[in-house]
């Protein structure tokens, strides 16, 4: 039985209900549903982007990230990209949140580790930018339903002198 | 009187300096010509000192990164005996980038490609088959790295220059420097870069962003959503923003504005948000510094923001955090931004970790604020479009002004003087 399997069984979650869950999440960013989508966060929870092609272990109080928010500046970020004053995302941007490669990583019913692979299409005026990488989560499970207590979005381009900023949850 | 008859039939310049007659305008050409950027090329980015990197960057003996400056591929290094070296990042051979890693410790640079091996001095000091090479091949270091022709460093910043007869760089720095020690005076044991490089770019001139770094003018407009946080985050934004506010030319084309902080600055003015411990962390720094330097510059350095540009492309903002950057074009609509954190030295973890979120509340690519800077710029980078009919922009604001402050655009006006005067030439 393969390690994955093994995780699986200890826990209640299955990989077909993550991704579910992470569809679902895609759907709402496509969508621009932010208010929706930060209520997939449990209060408390942190949402991070270190520089582009950082390792698993980058730590936000000791590198300069692009995002590092705990879940006060989330939700102020939800706010204001939901502004027409936030004039880089107005009007708001076309994006296409791709998800795969979906694995449990470990944990118990309490808290479980989750990674993805993404691909971000970001359209406006004409242009077109790719953010691709990989998504890392601690979940948990309350009351039957999943919540986010982390997120971390790693880049694997080299730099962002292309796309030239993270206007967007990626 | 029009802008045709002021040049009575003569082709005008791109900068268009009347401020006798409250007319200061910049031609949308300088942000768009091939032949602006190539002449930029060859009279600033090859003549004047450009910012390399910190000392902290390479604080080891063996300590490496590797650099692009203005299009130019530097490994920056620290040699066995301590002395910080920058070469370029070629080959003698046949020209393969030796160093391919970003940074790094080494005890040698060997090229893979037929293994001819540097030390930290870029002296040759190995290849295979050296049998076949005449006795005195290496007698005048043509198969040596090719240091750059000049670098030096003021207080742990390292500029080099392309032209080796420039001035030294302290006279180049001229006014900047008393501004720059007021940063680097911030802690008795140094300041350090905090690890990380943001690397990202703006589909603008390079130019644009040189304004825009110490633009006050447009802060309220174009980040009303970041003031909308401070608000909601701490109550209140003061009200002594342009009150205290004043911009410096400093000559030569750097330029700084001083002004008050409506947000907590890590040295050292406290907000709501940072609670009990934060306020008395914020007092223990400022006793700190009033004890080594005097109650007036303590306050000065705790309590007023400064956004500085050192001509051409380089910035120190003291703002919600300590930010250095540095942008180069890669084409007239085009340039690619390097930005990083400066801190203290051996500073507390916790407020080590409070520094870079308060930096992170505004600046960068995923920052409150940065991203709409990025967006304006693009905007007018795709204004110009238009400029066969609609050629000029507008710099006048607060000329004349007696007390001209953070909100005019005195700042700009240095850059511009300063970029005219090396591209256009002396004018009467
Ligand atoms: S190109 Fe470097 S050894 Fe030949
Ligand atoms: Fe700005």
């Amino acid at each position: 039985m393969s390690a994955q399997l093994k995780i699986a069984e200890r826990l209640s979650v299955s990989r077909t209900e993550i991704e579910d869950f992470l569809f679902e999440e895609a759907a709402l960013l496509d969508d621009w549903k932010l208010t929706e989508w930060l209520a997939l966060f449990e209060p408390g929870a942190s949402y991070h982007v270190p520089p582009a092609g950082s390792p698993d272990d980058a730590d936000p109080a000791a590198t300069l990230f692009y995002v590092m928010d705990d879940y006060h500046r989330l939700s102020e970020r939800v706010k204001r990209l939901l502004k027409r004053t936030a004039h880089v995302e107005y009007p708001h941007s076309r994006c296409r949140h791709m998800i795969s490669n979906v694995r449990i990583l470990g944990g118990d019913d309490r808290a479980f580790t989750v990674t993805s692979n993404f691909a971000t299409y970001r359209s406006k005026r004409g242009r077109t930018e790719l953010y691709f990488g990989h998504h890392n989560y601690v979940m948990t499970r309350a009351d039957g339903s999943i919540r986010i207590r982390q997120k971390t979005s790693f880049l694997d381009s080299d730099d962002i002198a292309e796309q030239g900023k993270v206007s967007i949850i990626i | 009187m029009g802008m045709e008859m002021a040049f009575a039939g003569q082709t005008p310049p791109l900068v268009d300096d009347r401020s006798a007659n409250g007319i200061f305008r910049v031609s949308r050409h300088a942000f768009v010509e091939q032949s602006v950027f190539e002449s930029e090329q060859r009279e600033i980015f090859n003549k004047c000192w450009l910012y390399l990197g910190h000392d902290s960057e390479v604080a080891a003996p063996g300590d490496f990164l590797t650099r692009s400056v203005v299009g130019r591929k530097i490994i920056f290094t620290r040699n066995k005996a301590g002395k910080v070296g920058a070469f370029f990042n070629t080959c003698p051979h046949r020209g393969a980038l030796v160093c391919r890693e970003k940074q790094g410790s080494a005890n040698l640079f060997r090229c893979f490609y037929h293994s001819w091996a540097f030390d930290l001095d870029g002296k040759l000091i190995n290849r295979p088959g050296h049998e076949s090479y005449a006795d005195d091949a290496n007698a005048n270091g043509e198969h040596n790295l090719v240091p750059v022709p000049r670098l030096e460093s003021y207080r742990g910043l390292y500029f080099l220059n392309f032209d080796r007869n420039a001035c030294d760089l302290a006279s180049y720095l001229g006014n900047s420097m008393e501004f720059i020690d007021l940063v680097m005076d911030q802690s008795a044991d140094g300041m350090e870069v905090i690890g990380g490089t943001q690397e990202y770019g703006f589909k603008a001139n390079w130019k644009l962003l040189a304004e825009n770094s110490a633009d006050g003018y447009h802060g309220q407009p174009t980040h009303a959503t970041y003031f909308d946080y401070v608000m909601s985050t701490n109550g209140n934004l003061g009200d002594n923003v342009v009150k205290i506010s004043k911009p410096h030319d400093l000559g030569q084309g750097h330029a700084v504005v001083e002004y008050g902080a409506p947000w907590g600055r890590p040295i050292a003015k406290a907000v709501p948000a940072w609670g009990e411990e934060g306020e008395r962390e914020a007092a223990a720094l400022r006793a700190d510094l009033t004890q080594r330097l005097g109650a007036e510059r303590a306050d000065r350095i705790a309590y007023t923001n400064r956004n500085m540009v050192i001509f051409p492309n380089f910035v120190i903002n003291d703002i919600m955090a300590i930010t250095l950057r540095t942008f180069e074009p890669v084409g007239p609509g085009q340039m690619r931004v390097n930005a990083w954190a400066l801190g203290p030295k051996g500073e507390a973890p916790k407020a080590r970790e409070r520094r870079l979120y308060n930096f992170l509340e505004f600046l960068g690519p995923g920052g409150f604020a940065t991203p709409d800077d990025c967006e304006a710029l693009a905007l007018c980078q795709e204004g110009y479009s238009n400029m066969a009919e609609a050629g000029w922009n507008d710099i006048s604001k607060g000329l004349n002004q007696e007390r001209p402050t953070i909100e005019d655009e005195v700042q700009m006006r240095a850059f511009w003087r300063e970029w005219s005067r090396r591209i256009e030439g002396e004018r009467a």
